[in-house]
């Protein structure tokens, strides 16, 4: 018999672990996706939760949180990779007329560009991270509190239409992937079966839908309303 | 009825490892009511007649029950018709259909796939199936006088789930047309016949582990839940059966079976 770790990375295995990653990464893009619609509610509304999360737990929630997100996209990333590798070894003569059957299959652009749409994202995500998190914000006083002006910082850079575009790209990208990601999770966590099929597509649809306009929603209006403009009258 | 005139262009290889490619070939005369396998008989009558090598192709019952024919037809593993084999595919389907010279076209290759290799022309080897099922798609049974049917009450709904599953006529059209060349469709069905069943259960986890890891040593693709499978299977098994084996997998996994 095989050992655990080989049963582990089998194919099912990898389907299992990639289908739990994913499910925690959809449910902290849910999660950022609230968070970053404070932006709408104003300065002070964002800044106060970005003072929150980086103070939860005396600062060391942001490190749990950081370093299961770092761990989850590490096993997201090295299980599709291998999804790749091993197809491109199973099929090494293709077929000279390519069709599809249609009907119950649920082969899509979505389904059929998860590496490419998966690879932008994992080239999206770092840039992200030192662009907004590492990025340096001026200081303000809140409560008596030193505090990141991370509303001036996001707002400076999406007044850059070169910024805003590539963002809007992003997360084009992302919603593509969610398509197929979010229903297929399920299906990879063997939670669905014959009646619970079709609503999960639907589900994935739409959440795939809504995740990408919410996040589209943030760079386009700072952009394009005048009247949304960093506190400390720029950077640098 | 007017007759229909094919221009068809038909992989052929002399045997495995060899070079193969697509050749054409024009065959009139076909009517409605033909299958594409007496198509190609049809072909083949002709080129005996030239002395030709004939088309090498796989069938046996011809009537969609078997599971030995499988072609991949303008793309599509068994041809346009949903749920339907080769076999029982229709010279009909093709009217209105792509033409060459005013000849309709039609492409026909082999299942592709590294664990099927090439015999000969369209027909492949696919033993890498009875190994999987080898590995654990098998029930223990007592020997001796056969016990009384209704002893064992199997609810209807586990009854019609066991059948579904059970209907998969081992064709590997699923792994034909996979993107990834993923055997989890049949791996799937041939683990979720027993899951309903008490005949099942002893072997229940062994063979949840023992068929994915032959499968996987065989060689298939992993599963990305394209879904293609399902739309090409001539018995329409869903893939609903590889969410159950999923289950067992990871029930199998955690119970340390
Ligand atoms: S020859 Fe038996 S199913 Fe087609």
């Amino acid at each position: 018999m095989s050992s655990l770790g080989t049963r582990v990375w089998s194919s099912v295995g990898k389907k299992l672990i990639s289908g739990l990653t994913g499910l925690g990464l959809v449910i902290f893009v849910c999660i950022h996706l609230t968070g970053n619609l404070l932006l709408l509610v104003g300065a002070d509304a964002f800044n106060r939760y970005s003072y929150f999360l980086e103070h939860l737990g005396h600062g060391a929630f942001i490190y749990f949180a950081e370093a299961g997100l770092v761990s989850f996209f590490a096993l997201h990333i090295v299980s599709g990779i291998s999804v790749w590798r091993r197809k491109a070894h199973a099929r090494q003569v293709g077929y000279a007329v390519r069709g599809d059957a249609g009907g119950p299959s649920r082969k899509s652009l979505s389904s059929r560009s998860m590496l490419y749409s998966g690879i932008l994202l994992a080239v999206y995500v770092p840039l992200h991270v030192a662009h907004f998190k590492y990025g340096g914000p001026p200081i303000i006083q809140l409560d008596g509190h030193e505090a990141r002006d991370l509303y001036s910082l996001v707002v400076t850079e999406f007044k850059n239409p070169l910024i805003v575009a590539l963002y809007s790209g992003a997360m084009l990208f992302l919603g593509l992937h969610l398509r197929h990601g979010i229903w297929s999770m399920l299906q990879s966590l063997g939670l669905l079966n014959r009646r619970l099929l079709p609503p999960a597509v639907t589900l994935a649809v739409i959440v795939s839908g809504l995740l990408a306009v919410g996040f589209l929603l943030l760079p386009l209006y700072v952009y394009l309303n005048p009247q949304v403009m960093p506190l400390t009258g720029g950077l640098g | 009825m007017s007759t229909m005139s094919f221009s068809l262009r038909i992989w052929r290889q002399d045997g495995p490892n060899l070079p193969g490619a697509l050749q054409r070939y024009t065959v009139h005369g076909v009517t409605d009511d033909m299958s594409i396998l007496e198509l190609l008989d049809r072909l083949n009558e002709d080129l005996i007649a030239q002395g030709q090598d004939p088309v090498a192709f796989d069938s046996d019952c011809r009537e969609g029950i078997c599971g030995t024919c499988g072609l991949v037809i303008n793309g599509v593993a068994h041809g346009p018709k949903s749920q339907c084999t080769t076999c029982e595919l229709r010279m009909r389907e093709f009217r209105g259909g792509r033409t060459v010279d005013g000849l309709l076209e039609i492409t026909v290759e082999p299942w592709r796939a590294g664990p099927f290799p090439i015999i000969k022309d369209l027909v492949v080897d696919r033993t890498a199936f009875d190994r999987i099922i080898a590995a654990g798609g098998y029930v223990t049974v007592n020997a001796g006088s056969a016990g009384e049917a209704n002893d064992l009450k199997i609810a209807k709904p586990d009854a019609d789930a066991a059948m579904d599953a059970a209907s998969c006529i081992g064709c590997a059209a699923c792994v034909a047309a996979c993107p990834n060349a993923s055997a989890s469709l049949f791996t799937a069905a041939k683990i979720a016949q027993f899951t309903h069943l008490p005949q099942g259960a002893p072997e229940r986890a062994r063979r949840a582990l023992r068929m994915v890891e032959q499968m996987d040593a065989e060689g298939f693709g992993d599963c990305s839940n394209h879904g293609e499978c399902e739309a090409v299977c001539p018995k329409g098994i869903s893939i609903s059966n590889i969410a159950v084996m999923r289950r067992e997998f990871a029930k199998a996994l955690l119970g340390g079976g």
